[in-house]
């Protein structure tokens, strides 16, 4: 027998930093960034839905742009800023685009969540105050069964809401300090 | 003074934690469990004659390789047929692994156990399956024409047979003065939550105990599956559905091959197993469901009144029938609609085809009741040239006749009688909604522009919150946690804050403090599940009920301790009062404190129950023989019959002159589900039920080659509908009290997606002007009926010389 390369996959050390915090563990270089995020790290926050890059559940921020992880190797995403779910926002704490979903009913079974949460937040970076044919646009190329996108349309636009509001807040705090 | 809560918009408890990615799928447990993948039939129908699973065994990683020889007891047995029926003539059900021969393409022959999912798949990929073709029966025409048989002992490829009939058809029809007959299909699509199923077992065998997660809409069920397979007592299982990522029907199916198989492999092999289904598995594996053939001929008076209705539809069941006959059941029932037929005949068969089984998707067989009913509808206005809401209202059910009585016999084996509806109130604001009346002069607007439009309606009824039953059970906890517990499961439909909001009005409690858990057979071990919209309905009423029941004790106690009557109590944000005497008052987290007789005073709540402890009976035991410790209830609510709730959906389409593309401009939707308890959450039911149905109506299908491959298993090639697809959906909601329950709620889960599909055939029908029959209908299958059409009606004009007038263009 010469297959033994097959048998025993060769392991690689890989660093990645996601939501600030370094990681490193030893896994198969085939070892998609989805299952590396999801499995060794145990930020399952991040679902996967297709495993063919159609659905977008498993959307994350690498470098502040949306990416599948499903379709990346978690080798190609060292040297990357990495953000998930789980990094923008908490329970007690919820980012902008997470509360504006709370607040319009715009997730049912929750499971391709975190993919719109990723995508919008990325998206109203850019469109600070975007209209609701902008955000319809911005979000169809994520796939949800349950909600039929029209109160996830309206939670793009609050998103944006809240987030303008936030750093209405903020800056005026930072002047009145 | 507490905010009522039923009825409210209330912001959803499980949001926070699914929104930040805390929520727990199936997948997101069992990370250190050994994990499955299997080796599936890549053809239709054949025999196995060999599997050589050697190469398997040399992938380092790999733990078990498993065929149906080691399937060792009653899991080597076929599954079971879940639901039996009489008109069951050749019911088949598969193995958990293949034995012999497989009958789909997808079909579980293998089953690999490794370290982890890529090293099974590996493994998988090096085991060797044999073959003996046989002819793969697809499609409806295939299976009916019973040349080529799936089953050697299943004749014709029947698997059931049912008639039913109210009145007398022939006669009525004989009578008739006018009669159409429409040939009508459906073809098939799937549920496809954004999960797809999984199963993660845990076996202890110090306990001698089997706990297993699974992606299900029943727990209940699958738990007593799994000890019925595993011969274990049904007290050493306990089955508990994680978060759900979505289910529309194929997680009420049960036991999955998988979920035998896992259990079986984790007690084998003394290690956590798990199976996360990928989605290709899905595909082929799981469930589909729609497919039809329809043949309706219907007798009618020149004022468009029904006198006699007579269905035929042939049902594709797949492969096999473990959920039995439902669907075709629901098709043949709730065909009618809100319409009196006077005379109605229903026959139908349910085919055998070697393609994946099919089981309820949200809907389960309405919608295309639904289309037939809906596309006979307009067909007869058409053919006398009235307006087809006039045709519908003459043929309506009167809100002075409920409750009405179809005379059939309903899924449930009740009778299919409707307790409540106002329909021509349903329809007069739908009119108003979509401006039925305005439409014409739109329509002459847009054809000045060159632009096509047409409008189209569907009418529904549905019939929701089937039995047997559902429990509930409330606690309150010293501290004043409520604790809520119902046995079916949820997938998305906002249990945890529904049934919240009603145990906190029920109880006078802070919706705060109450917490739902569903779908544990731990919490609450006689469950149903979640399936024919009836969540609502059985949970909402059995939480409810048991609320009552709690609050029923602890006014009796309090009452005791205040030294009034009960009747002068009242409970507002979680204490107990005299009416109009604020002051004498006592939480309701003491009063839990009092009703246990063993008071350690481990808290506040139990340091303060002490001023309440007075005088005690010595020749009485500390709890009553009547009686029982704790503030805690429990009841059930079984139902006499389902309770029905309907709907109306209008739509303006445009057909694109040249290429055929048809785009939804406007949808609306009229739907009455009785009291509603959660307007936003509801209103969300409708929306997601509407874009599984514009789905249905214009993007999705099964695609199968006559050879039985599923050439379009992906999202890549599955269009499920993007944002992009779906319109802005205008609702309006009638709210017309179910007289049968308590609550009188009505389901609302599958609504939104029943009449799509008739919906937007009636509108691309107004559209271009000729029938159409089959859905779902593409741009290219659009455009090839125009040129049908036209070229009839060339030959019609030029068979028969007549002076056809040419439009002439005239300038303006």
């Amino acid at each position: 027998m010469t297959d033994t390369d097959q048998t025993a996959p060769a392991l690689v050390d890989v660093t990645l930093r996601v939501n600030g915090v370094e990681h490193t563990r030893t896994v198969e270089p085939r070892r998609l960034l989805s299952d590396f995020l999801r499995h060794d790290l145990r930020l399952t926050g991040t679902h996967v839905g297709c495993e063919h890059g159609v659905c977008g559940a498993c959307t994350v921020l690498v470098d502040g742009d949306p990416m599948r992880s499903c379709l990346m190797f978690a080798v190609s995403a060292q040297e990357h800023e990495l953000t998930t779910v789980e990094g923008l926002g908490t329970q007690e704490a919820m980012g902008p685009v997470q509360q504006a979903f709370v607040e319009c009913h715009g997730l049912q079974c929750g499971f391709c969540t975190p993919g719109f949460v990723t995508t919008i937040s990325a998206f109203i970076e850019e469109n600070p105050d975007p209209t609701l044919e902008e955000a319809r646009e911005a979000i169809s190329g994520n796939l949800c069964r349950c909600t039929g996108y029209q109160n996830i349309c309206k939670a793009v636009v609050r998103a944006a809401e809240i987030r303008r509001e936030r750093s209405t807040s903020s800056t005026e705090a930072g002047e009145r300090a | 003074m507490t905010t009522r809560q039923f009825g409210a918009p209330v912001q959803r408890k499980e949001d926070p934690r699914l929104v930040t990615g805390n929520g727990r799928y199936l997948d997101d447990l069992g990370h250190t469990a050994y994990e499955v993948a299997f080796v599936r039939s890549p053809h239709a129908h054949a025999r196995i004659t060999d599997i050589d699973v050697d190469g398997a065994l040399e992938v380092d990683g790999v733990i078990a390789v498993y065929t149906h020889e080691d399937l060792d007891g009653p899991v080597g047995d076929r599954l079971p047929l879940l639901i039996p029926h009489p008109s069951i003539v050749a019911g088949r059900t598969g193995h958990a692994l293949a034995k012999d021969d497989v009958n789909h393409v997808g079909e579980a022959i293998v089953m690999v156990v490794a370290r982890d999912r890529y090293l099974a798949e590996d493994a998988a990929q090096r085991i060797v399956v044999s073959y003996d073709f046989l002819p793969p029966i697809v499609g409806l025409e295939k299976s009916r024409d019973g040349e080529g048989l799936v089953h050697d002992d299943a004749p014709g490829n029947v698997a059931a047979h049912l008639l039913q009939e109210v009145g007398n058809v022939e006669a009525a029809m004989a009578k008739a003065p006018r009669t159409l007959t429409l040939d009508l299909e459906i073809e098939r699509s799937a549920c496809m939550p954004m999960e797809g199923k999984g199963v993660l077992a845990h076996w202890d065998a110090d306990e001698q105990r089997m706990r297993i997660h699974s992606s299900t809409q029943t727990t209940t069920g699958v738990r007593a599956a799994v000890a019925s397979k595993l011969q274990l007592p049904l007290a050493q299982v306990e089955c508990i559905a994680p978060d759900v990522g979505g289910g529309f029907g194929v997680k009420i199916m049960h036991p999955w091959p998988e979920e035998v198989l896992i259990p079986w492999a984790a007690r084998r092999l003394d290690h956590d197993v798990k199976w996360t289904e990928d989605r290709r598995e899905h595909f082929t594996s799981s469930a589909h469901e729609r497919g039809q053939l329809q043949q309706v001929t219907v007798g009618f008076d020149d004022d468009g009144r029904l006198l006699a209705l007579d269905v035929k539809f042939w049902h594709d069941n797949g492969a096999y029938l473990p959920y039995g006959v439902i669907v075709p059941i629901i098709t043949a029932t709730q065909l009618l609609g809100p319409y009196k037929p006077q005379n109605y005949r229903v026959e139908f068969w349910s085919m055998y085809t070697n393609t994946v089984l099919v089981t309820p998707y949200r809907g389960a067989g309405r919608p295309q009741g639904c289309f037939a009913m809906e596309r006979t509808m307009d067909a007869i206005a058409a053919e006398l040239g009235i307006d087809r809401t006039e045709v519908r209202s003459r043929n309506f059910i009167q809100p002075e006749e409920m409750p009405y009585d179809q005379g059939l016999l309903f899924q449930d084996g009740r009778p299919l009688k409707y307790d409540s509806g106002d329909f021509p109130a349903s329809l007069a604001k739908l009119k108003a909604l979509v401006g039925w009346d305005d439409f014409t002069a739109y329509r002459e607007q847009a054809e000045a522009e060159g632009r096509k439009v047409g409008l189209g309606i569907g009418c529904y009824v549905e019939g929701t919150g089937v039995g047997p039953y559902e429990g509930g059970h409330v606690h309150v906890e010293t501290s004043g946690r409520v604790n809520v517990a119902t046995g079916l499961t949820t997938q998305g439909q906002g249990h945890q804050t529904i049934l919240a909001q009603i145990v906190a009005d029920e109880l006078g409690v802070s919706i705060d403090d109450v917490h739902v858990t569903t779908g544990d057979t731990r919490r609450m071990p006689y469950a149903v599940g979640t399936f024919a919209s009836r969540g609502a309905v059985m949970s909402g009423n059995a939480v409810a009920l048991a609320a009552r029941a709690v609050r029923a004790k602890a006014l009796r106690i309090a009452a005791d301790a205040l030294e009034v009557s009960e009747a002068d109590l009242q409970i507002e944000d979680g204490t107990i009062s005299v009416k109009g005497a604020p002051h004498a008052s006592i939480a309701l987290s003491t009063v839990a404190v009092m009703s246990n007789p063993l008071r350690y005073a481990f808290d506040e709540s139990a340091k303060a129950a002490t001023q309440f402890a007075g005088a005690f009976d010595p020749d009485k035991p500390p709890v009553a023989d009547d009686d029982e410790p704790g503030l805690e209830g429990k009841d059930y609510y079984s139902p006499t019959q389902a309770t029905f709730a309907n709907g109306m959906h209008a739509a303006i389409v445009e057909t694109d002159p040249v290429t055929a593309e048809i785009t939804i401009l406007r949808y609306c939707v009229i739907h009455d589900c009785g009291t509603v308890v959660n307007p936003m959450i509801v209103e969300g039911q409708v929306h997601g039920g509407v874009a599984q149905g514009v789905g249905g109506a214009l993007y999705e299908r099964m695609a199968y080659d006559e050879t039985g491959q599923l050439l379009n298993a992906s999202f890549m090639d599955f269009l499920i509908p993007y944002a992009s697809e779906v319109p802005h959906i205008e609702t309006d909601h009638l709210e017309t009290p179910s007289p049968l329950n308590p609550l009188g709620i009505k389901g609302a889960g599958e609504a939104g997606t029943i009449p799509v599909t008739a919906v937007i055939a009636s509108a691309i029908e107004d559209a271009e002007g000729f029938p159409i029959r089959s859905m779902p209908i593409s741009p290219t299958e659009l455009w090839d009926l125009r040129r049908e059409h036209a070229a009839a009606a060339q030959s019609t004009s030029a068979s028969t010389p007549t002076t056809t007038t040419t439009p002439t263009q005239e300038s303006a």
